[in-house]
């Protein structure tokens, strides 16, 4: 049999996640470089999703349902998806690094004595080998890591790692998948998602954020961020252990788990740039990050790096800006 | 529980450029320190035993060590150089294999691990034992057919679940605050069962690695940052120019 690439794409209450499209762009890429033909994959969700996906240049979609697939839960999921590749043998499934796939594709790839490198960045094909990029000890080191098992290989991507914009168009036939998820497979029993608490503000339409992290070291110095906020006229946010700690609150949080934003401007505060914070705001226009850790990984990504200590940067900072508005 | 490199230190590449130099200190990984302050505090309300385990060369024992100064009643020490370069697969293998005459209600690990970041071996561990699992939890609480844990989703989204035990979660920062070890807790820690496992006793279940790290390496930047420099002062002014005739947000 030929290897094949699988992008199984991702739905969620009948509403196709748009980070499914950068799945796609990376199918396009890896099938370029491989010459392997591509297809795609949707679990439940009904035949208006695969055809939103049938848009895209595949050469086949596959609309996988069966009625214990709603509500998501990983037994239904990991058991549809293992009957599938268990019959079509793809050599390589493609999916998104969302929370929903971390809670099941581990299970899959396990039930069928696979494995999953997971949350990549990138891949290479070098002399027929494919190899797939991923950052370690959180954006400092990078790898490329190979398969050395059998196929099908699992591959997940980090948000933003491709252009869901750059899928290239298509037409491509789309074939209704039915499957039996025998009882008492499933065990656990999933309410209604929910958001926590109204939404005070909504950090994706601020064109500029300030925001804190570990650096602060403190609640009460918060309010030198918030006054550098002010000042710009944007808004003050956070990475995750300043929310944890209940300094601010959980809608101000950037990342992975809150919110993704792309403004004109942000400007990190003592953030050292984990992944699960860079996912959420790499697509700003402009970054300006202050740590005093030269190493911090923050410094990647970041158009403008102050190495030093914020707590003697702000204020004149402020001060600066303050002139600067005042008509200096 | 896992022990990881220190957040802040300093890396070297090993001379195949395949892992790290192991000169480094070394710390608990932070996400697991969630999940054994969990455990801790379901004991408090429903009495019964906290068991931490690691694998990993001798000095993984420092972890098991604070987490039974912490709190913990026993610990199991998976204890070999190998543990190190084991995929995550092979972990929850050994793993299993560990524990397989224990009989644990409940199976916490962090999220992912602050080093290799794949979010994996608890969900793998759940397939291993065939319990259920349930990911990024942020609240556990008792009920009469076994627990409801809240999930949570991206972008501020939340699920409560229901779901039968023995079961295995993942558990996310956050979900409460962390205790410090007390003195007695560090004196106390000194007589708990700690026992040892070699790689020969979990050998029969633990294969080859399905994957493998070919390359470790420095990130070759592609973006093109500015150093800005000079005094206090000096900065701030060079960064409102910036923001004035660069950025134009001013």
């Amino acid at each position: 049999m030929p290897d094949t690439i699988l992008a199984v794409v991702e739905q969620r209450e009948g509403k196709l996640n748009r980070v499914s499209w950068e799945t796609i762009t990376a199918g396009q890429a890896i099938a370029t470089a491989t010459g392997w033909p591509l297809e795609a994959a949707v679990v439940g969700g009904g035949s208006s999703i695969a055809a939103e996906v049938a848009t895209k240049k595949v050469a086949k979609v596959y609309a996988i349902e069966s009625p214990k697939l709603e509500p998501y839960t990983p037994d239904a999921f990991a058991a549809a998806l293992k009957q599938f590749l268990t019959s079509k043998q793809p050599k390589l499934v493609l999916m998104p690094h969302t929370y929903q796939v971390r809670d099941f594709v581990p299970k899959l790839a396990t039930a069928m004595g696979r494995t999953v490198i997971s949350d990549c960045i990138g891949f290479k094909y070098e002399g027929g080998k494919l190899v797939f990029t991923r950052q370690m000890f959180q954006g400092k080191l990078a790898a490329d890591v190979s398969f050395t098992s059998d196929a099908p290989w699992f591959v997940t991507f980090q948000n933003g790692a491709f252009r869901g914009d750059k899928a290239e168009a298509g037409s491509p036939p789309v074939e209704a998948v039915s499957l039996d998820i025998a009882d008492g497979v499933i065990r656990n029993k999933p309410q209604e998602v929910f958001k926590e608490a109204k939404q005070a503000v909504d950090l994706t339409q601020a064109e500029i954020i300030v925001a804190v992290g570990r650096g602060i070291k403190e609640q009460k110095n918060i309010e030198i961020a918030k006054q550098l906020a002010d000042a710009l006229g944007g808004d003050l946010a956070a990475s995750r252990p300043i929310c944890d700690s209940g300094w601010l609150p959980m809608d101000r949080q950037i990342g992975s788990s809150g919110q993704t934003v792309a403004p004109k401007l942000y400007l990190a505060l003592g953030i050292s740039g984990a992944i699960q914070h860079i996912v959420g705001m790499k697509g700003s226009r402009a970054i300006i990050a202050v740590n005093k850790d030269s190493e911090a990984p923050i410094f990647e990504i970041a158009d403008y790096a102050v190495v030093g200590n914020l707590f003697d940067i702000v204020p004149p900072l402020i001060e600066e800006v303050k002139k600067v508005k005042a008509g200096g | 529980m896992k022990q990881v490199p220190q957040k802040d230190a300093p890396l070297k590449l090993n001379e195949t450029g395949t892992w790290i130099r192991e000169d480094v200190s070394y710390e608990v990984n932070e996400p697991d320190a969630y999940a054994l302050e969990e455990a801790l505090r379901q004991r408090e309300k429903h009495k019964g035993e906290v068991v931490v385990i690691t694998s990993g060369p001798a000095r993984a024992q420092q972890v098991l060590r604070e987490a039974l100064a912490k709190g913990a009643d026993r610990a199991i020490h998976l204890e070999d150089d190998t543990f190190v370069g084991l995929d995550a697969f092979n972990t929850a293998k050994a793993f299993a294999a560990a524990i397989k005459d224990e009989q644990f209600d409940l199976i916490f690990t962090g999220l992912q691990s602050d080093d290799y970041g794949y979010a994996q071996t608890g969900v793998i561990l759940a397939e291993l034992l065939g319990w259920p699992h349930a990911t990024i939890i942020m609240q556990i609480e008792k009920t009469d057919s076994g627990i409801r844990v809240k999930r949570e989703l991206e972008a501020g989204f939340f699920q409560f679940v229901d779901m039968p035990t023995p079961a295995v979660l993942t558990i996310q920062s956050g979900i409460n605050k962390l205790r410090y070890a007390t003195l007695i807790g560090i004196k106390q820690a000194k007589n708990k069962p700690l026992k040892k496992v070699t790689l020969g006793d979990v050998q029969p279940a633990v294969g080859s690695n399905l994957q493998k790290i070919e390359r470790l390496y420095v990130p070759q930047k592609t973006k093109k940052t500015e150093h800005i420099d000079g005094s206090s002062s000096e900065i701030a002014k060079k960064l409102v120019d910036k923001l004035r005739n660069e950025l134009r947000v001013l």
